[in-house]
């Protein structure tokens, strides 16, 4: 019977704990209540993957979650990628492969790539562009988001530089 | 874009989330939110009371009955596909549940969500139809089972009272050796179908269809049985030429007209879509069954 709850997470591997209104979605908290900016909201109804996250290691809609449900769980977003400075394989590879141009998927695409890549480390093209079709990008065009998953994947197996 | 505002309640246990039911004023059960955040967001629905039943362990149980498959309500649709035994036993759910949405909202959503919800083109519904699953509703009063030919009331709307919740699903499992297919056409990968058709085929050992099942979806308001069609199948020796003409009966299934597709349409992408599924479900039960 509540309309305020005190939720506790993990948010890039650090705890933390804010007393949020039941209504406000994950993204909001994120967004709002951490700072963290870089999920981006599109649609916020569950079609343009913009705000995906990663939940426990797999991706989710943070527009379709509500930060209630967070609570005790471990989130992983794009600012939680890089080490300092020093870019994550597959972000290196998103530039490397002219995988954005103005950059507002990119946060959901990388959470996507992250779970493909850590659940089937030797995609196909094919199999890349089955799960993009979750999110959407105005830009690009996809090619180079397809070509950074897979140079991405070949980087992180070692086969290339 | 927002939820508008709710009382939020998580029950632990299948008990105390009914008691909630029975008790709360104006509640909505909250699953997966796939589909209901989506309608919040929209302010569709502003249900007074949200009941999420996510934490609840007893309804994300999948459960081998040997000749049956039990699966709770809250099962995900992600982890249904990742099941080693839905996968041998069960190939038309583990087919079907490749089409539904995509991976991030399959993370999430639930069976019980999609039966719930009811979206005239999901894929699970059909798919629970062709195996003829019974659903398990609870609530304070008691508890029934719901064949899934009377699961569908109308238009997005279940067989539930709204005291009453789906707790369980129950798939009568077909023997070894069957064949299973499961076709749709939407516009992009992952998209809702326009039509869609599940096939269940079993041969005898002189190759004449033993048993048969086929469901269609996207095309009416819920999932459509192919009585007629199966009707013509059965006992037959398949060939291209009697698939054909069975499917042809999937052209009289009540079709709906709306922004994406016409009823004329749907009802020639369901004879398709059926003609398809059927070769598909073939091809398995003649050996390309790797149980
Ligand atoms: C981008 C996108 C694409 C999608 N594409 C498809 C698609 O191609 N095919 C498809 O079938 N679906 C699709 N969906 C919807 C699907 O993802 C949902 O999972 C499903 O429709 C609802 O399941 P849920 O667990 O998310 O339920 P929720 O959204 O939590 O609930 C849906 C409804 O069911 C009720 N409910 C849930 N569980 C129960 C229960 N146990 N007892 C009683 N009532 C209950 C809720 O109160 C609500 O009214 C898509 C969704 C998105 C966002
Ligand atoms: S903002 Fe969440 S999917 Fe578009
Ligand atoms: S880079 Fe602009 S939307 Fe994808």
């Amino acid at each position: 019977m509540t309309d305020r709850m005190t939720i506790s997470l993990t948010v890039n591997g650090d705890a933390v704990s804010r007393e949020v209104s039941v209504r406000m979605t994950l993204a909001d908290f994120l967004r709002h209540e951490l700072g963290l900016t870089g999920t981006h909201l599109g649609c916020e109804h569950g079609v343009c993957g913009a705000c995906t996250i990663l939940m426990n290691g797999r991706t989710a809609r943070s527009c379709l979650t509500l930060a209630v449900q967070a609570d005790g769980q471990s989130i992983d977003t794009v600012e939680g990628m890089a080490d300092g400075d020093d870019l994550s394989p597959l972000q290196q590879a998103f530039i490397d492969q002219h995988g954005l141009q103005c950059g507002f998927c990119t946060p959901g695409m990388l959470a996507t790539i992250t779970e493909l890549l850590n659940t089937n480390p030797d995609p196909t093209e094919h199999e890349v562009r089955e799960w993009l079709s979750g999110n959407a990008c105005r830009c690009t065009g996809y090619q180079g988001i397809v070509d950074a998953a897979l140079a991405a994947a070949k980087t992180l197996q070692g086969k290339v530089p | 874009m927002k939820p508008p505002p709710f009382s939020y309640h998580r029950p632990d246990s299948v008990d105390e989330a009914l008691g909630l039911l029975a008790t709360l004023d104006d509640p909505k059960i909250l699953a997966g939110g796939q589909s209901l955040m989506p309608m919040m967001n929209f302010r569709y629905v502003m249900p007074a009371n949200l009941i999420d039943i996510n934490r609840i362990d007893d309804l994300s149980r999948t459960e081998n009955g040997g000749e049956t498959l039990r699966i709770g309500a809250m099962v995900r649709q992600r982890d249904l596909e990742f099941s080693d035994l839905v996968k041998a036993r069960c190939p038309l759910l583990h087919a079907a549940l490749l089409n539904v949405g995509h991976v991030q909202t399959r993370n999430r959503g639930t069976i019980g969500g999609s039966l719930s919800h009811l979206d005239p083109a999901a894929e699970l519904p059909a798919a629970l139809m062709a195996l003829d699953a019974t659903l398990h509703v609870g609530s304070k009063r008691g508890t029934r089972d719901v064949a899934i030919t009377d699961w569908s009331m109308g238009y997005m709307t279940p067989n539930l009272e709204m005291d009453e919740m789906l707790t369980a699903i129950t798939i009568p499992l077909w023997p070894a050796g069957h064949g299973a297919g499961f076709v749709e056409f939407a516009r992009r990968h992952g998209d809702f179908a326009m039509a869609g058709t599940a096939a269940m085929l079993a041969l005898s050992p002189s190759g004449t269809i033993e048993r048969v099942a086929l469901a269609v979806t996207g095309v009416d308001i819920g999932p459509v049985r192919l009585h007629d069609a199966e009707a013509m199948l059965a006992g037959q020796t398949p060939s291209e030429a009697l698939f054909a003409d069975a499917a042809q009966t999937a052209g009289a299934v009540p079709g709906l007209d709306d922004v994406h597709a016409s009823k004329a349409y749907r009802r020639k992408l369901a004879i398709v879509m059926t003609k398809r599924a059927l070769a598909q479900a073939l091809a398995q039960a003649q050996g390309g069954g790797d149980d």
